[in-house]
């Protein structure tokens, strides 16, 4: 189980207790190899103090989520950019 | 206020008076990782301590089963709360890789194979207190668990004693490392709970 | 079909068990009542947290395998051995008792019925679930999208909702069911048992030329596996969306 990582789609709940929007669905960069795809493509590893996303492409860190009891920690700087869906 | 499950317990046993705030026995061993488990077979492997000025001190594989090693039989820590007592190992003290280092530093930041780093004090290295560790429990340390070699500071949340050890960085100042940059504490005492950063 | 709330944090609601049955051996369906559900899309799932009395607490996912209807939402649980939270959601919840649970979410494996593009759904054993919200939605909305279903089982007893989707190649029209068994196939079955490879993911799915979207789910290894057999039978893998149980 240990290298079991699921899709980018498990950070759904943990994201959208801290954003108004789904994140999921939106179209982010890698800023390690520039893949760009949707962030359920990614894959998630949770197994860990922390959720963390890598890149499908180069396998590089892109986002990571770290909750603690009234806090949450959100690191992008693996990420270029994030294109959001927004209802019209 | 949350909803109570009758008959939920989760996978541990009632807190213990013998471990520190907020933790739990186990009785397995947790695989806990943050990406895939890197392979690095032993003739490949090396272990760099650079120092503030850039010096570089290299050690091959067969450079640290020469090394004097020690027998290590000490409580472990896991800062997503589980804690395992008496874990068995065996490995080189950094006392003895940092002999002959010339270092005006304070920290050091660790690193590894896979890209992980952690970040502590230079003090908390040095007395006994922590070891490159390459056998545990009489076996060789698997990769799942750090192998072929991990860092083993006890004294501190697990997510320090960094798995699949590759280096050390001294440092000047404080840089923080995978999970300390992501809301962990710098330090981590699990005595203190020292969990999250502001603890 | 009710909109799926897209504005507002998310919170945990409490849910009520109002049903629970076995499935299989193995697994159980859950049906919980959650007052002010806001309905969901199919492919969605939702968050699960337990709370011991000690103030533990752990969370897992389950995906939704219930088309829309009102405050009731459908779950499908395997018992994983050692598990921390399934074997408790198995065995130990009864109908009646509370938990929280918050969702609907994820927008990405979601089949939308206005999308006309043909469907090939594949399933390795629980991952029937958000599977099974596709067909049930599709069935509910009288859509007339070409689906067809690979499902991947143990054995005949392995089966989810066997009978309603034997039931359902039957009457659903445009709805094909391909059942797939790795250790035990059913008596009289010509084929011998096997893991789901090219030759039947080839004979069984839309052919990539279709352009078909593809949603794959189930053990991540499985998972892995299919879509990997996918882009090599040339489908563009921005149509393959996987959903990895772990
Ligand atoms: C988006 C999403 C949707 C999902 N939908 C469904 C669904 O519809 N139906 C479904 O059945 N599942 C679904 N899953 C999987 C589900 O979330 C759980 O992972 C699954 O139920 C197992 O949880 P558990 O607590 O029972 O097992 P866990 O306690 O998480 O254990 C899982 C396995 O790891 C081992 N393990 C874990 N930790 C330890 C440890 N400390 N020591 C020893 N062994 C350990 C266990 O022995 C076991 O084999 C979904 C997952 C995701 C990400
Ligand atoms: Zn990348």
């Amino acid at each position: 189980m240990s290298d079991d990582h699921v899709d980018g789609n498990a950070l759904a709940g943990d994201l959208r207790e801290i954003f108004a929007v789904d994140l999921t669905a939106a179209t982010g960069r890698c800023a390690g190899c520039g893949y760009q795809g949707s962030v359920a493509t990614l894959r998630v590893y949770r197994n860990a103090p922390g959720l963390v996303a890598r890149c499908p492409h180069c396998e590089e860190v892109v986002l990571r989520l770290v909750r603690g009891r009234d806090r949450a920690w959100l690191d992008l700087r693996g990420t270029v950019s994030l294109e959001i869906p927004l209802p019209s | 206020m949350a909803i109570v499950s009758p008959g939920f317990t989760g996978r541990r046993r009632s807190p213990d008076a013998q471990l520190p705030p907020g933790q739990y026995l186990a009785e397995d061993f947790p695989v806990l990782t943050a990406g895939p488990t890197p392979r690095v077979t032993t003739d490949r492997w090396e272990f760099t301590v650079s120092t503030e000025v850039g010096q570089r001190y290299n050690w091959s594989w067969q450079q640290l089963m020469e090394l004097p090693a020690e027998k290590i039989t000490t409580d472990i820590h896991c800062v997503t709360k589980w804690s395992k007592l008496g874990t068995r190992w065996k490995g080189v003290s950094l006392d003895v890789l940092l002999e002959d280092v010339e270092t005006a530093a304070d920290y050091a930041l660790v690193q590894s194979y896979g890209g992980y780093t952690t970040n502590l004090p230079l003090e908390d290295l040095l007395d006994g207190q922590a070891w490159v560790a390459y056998r545990y429990d009489d076996d060789d340390l698997t990769p799942e668990h750090g192998g072929p070699a991990r860092l083993l500071v006890p004294h501190l949340y697990f997510w320090k004693s960094a798995k699949w050890v590759r280096g050390i960085q001294l440092l000047l100042e404080d840089e923080p490392g995978f999970w300390e940059s992501a809301g962990y504490h710098d330090y981590g005492d699990p005595w203190r709970e020292q969990r999250y950063q502001g603890d | 079909m009710a909109r799926t709330a897209v504005s507002g944090r998310l919170t945990w609601r409490v849910a009520e068990l109002a049903e629970t049955a076995d499935l299989t051996a193995s697994a159980r369906r859950l049906v919980f009542d959650v007052p002010g559900w806001p309905g969901h899309l199919p492919g969605q799932h939702v968050d699960l947290r337990l709370t011991a009395e000690d103030g533990y607490s752990v969370q897992r996912s389950y995906s939704i395998s219930s088309a829309p209807d009102g405050d009731r939402i459908e779950l499908a649980v395997q018992r994983v051995a050692d598990g921390e939270v399934s074997p408790y959601l198995c065995d130990v919840l009864a109908a009646g008792d509370q938990i929280e649970l918050r969702g609907p979410v994820g927008g990405w494996f979601v089949w939308r019925p206005a999308d006309q593009a043909p469907v090939t759904l594949v399933a390795g054993g629980s991952g029937i679930a958000p599977l099974m919200a596709m067909i049930r939605t599709r069935a509910a909305e009288g859509s007339r999208v070409p689906f067809r279903l690979v499902y991947s089982v143990r054995t005949p007893d392995d089966v989810y909702f066997a009978d309603e989707l034997r039931h359902r190649a039957r009457e659903d029209a445009g709805l094909d069911v391909k059942l797939v068994y790795t250790r035990r196939t059913p008596e009289g079955s010509p084929e011998p048992p096997g893991r789901l490879g090219v030759a039947t993911i080839n004979t069984y799915a839309w052919p990539a030329e279709f352009t078909p979207n593809c949603f794959v789910c189930g053990p991540t290894g499985f998972v892995e596996t299919v879509s990997d057999v996918l882009v090599a039978l040339g489908h563009d893998p921005r149509r393959i969306r996987t959903e990895r149980f772990g």
